[in-house]
């Protein structure tokens, strides 16, 4: 006989309801569901209706992500029979504009992301017949933590300062702008440092430590806003200090 | 049909007052931020000290005076679990924010969280050391 977990998912219509509210679902409690399964089985078996996102059911798109228990977690990655015997309460990202039902607006972190150049920067390119950039070992070691981001904005649901100050640059942008200046093959510290040293930047951040304890990849953004805060510093220090040619 | 509808039909929740009771973690980091306060009152009182032992023997009297009276115990006592609170998270927070490596090997956490309590211990010898020889 199969067991029932129940599910209290967030519903949110815009063209019906002013605020959201809660629905009940019961679905098969299987050692091997996630609680992405628990909704899928909604979705195909009792109430089409449900919206929410997901893609690769395996922890590497970083679309899934919502609040499990108040919990920001990746809901492939989260397995019901952890909740057991429930209720399971399932709601969008924490501090993101709900579109709809699971479904919440991630238009500010997209419109982020850039300005803090997430790419390898060159003051000079070079040419393709130069052959590639190399790297050591430890070269790439340096920078790899920060490298294994899958853009899911957990850390962006669990920091209450991005929840208070939506300005704030937040956790995953200011971790993938020190993934960038810790690559041997880049240049772009300075262009980087221009946008993160603003009050929005790494300032904004009061080292909560959230993100980095709900990052699903490791990646430590707490860890790599940290750091950035003292390579600031230490750049505020030399531009007051030192004449313009020793910067 | 017309029906009026907005431009932005997205739900922004809005974040309580009280956000930071709703979780453990919230709740201790909003006390390490709270304990600079008591910081900041533990060196007010040691600079009024040191102005009452620079203004002679009366001054410290009336300064020990002021200092048993239950209120300021009180505030005081408060103050130092603040002060150990405000130790021992930021101790604890320290190798996030500093990566320190030798000879190409990053020291682990536990290294230099045990290396600043061994800095406070040998400092508080040292003081103790200093007041009561």
């Amino acid at each position: 006989m199969d067991e029932n977990i129940r599910l209290q998912v967030t519903r949110y219509r815009p063209d019906k309801d002013t605020v959201p509210g809660w629905q009940e679902y019961d679905v098969p409690l299987r050692k091997e569901w996630t609680v992405l399964d628990g909704l899928n089985h909604v979705k195909n078996e009792v109430d089409t209706t449900l919206a929410f996102r997901w893609s690769c059911r395996m922890g590497i798109c970083g679309s899934c992500g919502m609040n499990v228990n108040g919990e920001p977690r990746l809901t492939c990655a989260t397995f019901l029979s952890d909740y057991a015997p429930g209720p399971v309460t399932v709601e969008p990202l924490g501090n993101f504009p709900i579109v709809r039902d699971l479904v919440v607006d991630i238009g500010d972190f997209m419109a982020k992301l850039p300005r803090v150049k997430p790419w390898i920067i060159r003051d000079e390119e070079k040419s393709v017949d130069d052959g590639e950039y190399l790297q050591t070992p430890e070269e790439l070691d340096a920078y790899k933590q920060f490298s294994m981001c899958i853009n899911c904005m957990l850390c962006y649901a669990a920091c209450p300062v991005y929840g208070l100050d939506p300005d704030f640059v937040g956790p995953a942008a200011i971790a993938l702008a020190e993934r960038y200046d810790l690559d041997s093959r880049d240049q772009g510290a300075r262009e980087r440092l221009d946008v993160l040293i603003e009050h929005e930047g790494v300032w904004g951040c009061t080292f909560v430590g959230e993100c980095t304890r709900v990052c699903p990849k490791h990646v430590d953004p707490a860890g790599a806003i940290q750091r950035y805060k003292l390579k600031a510093a230490q750049e505020s220090v030399k531009m007051f200090l030192l004449p313009r040619a020793f910067r | 049909m017309s029906r009026h509808v907005a431009d932005d039909l997205t739900y922004r929740r809005p974040m309580s007052v009280w956000w930071w009771t709703r979780r453990r973690s919230y709740f201790l980091f909003v006390m390490r931020e709270l304990s600079s306060i008591f910081i900041a009152w533990f060196v007010l009182y040691l600079l009024l000290f040191v102005r009452a032992v620079g203004r002679g023997e009366a001054a410290y009297e009336d300064f020990l005076d002021a200092a048993a009276s239950p209120w300021l115990v009180a505030i005081n006592v408060v103050a130092f679990v603040f002060v150990l609170l405000h130790t021992a998270t930021w101790f604890l927070l320290t190798p996030q924010a500093m990566v320190v490596a030798v000879r190409g090997h990053r020291v682990p956490a536990a290294a230099i969280i045990g290396a600043q309590y061994l800095g406070l211990a040998v400092v508080s010898a040292f003081v103790y050391w200093l007041v009561t020889r």
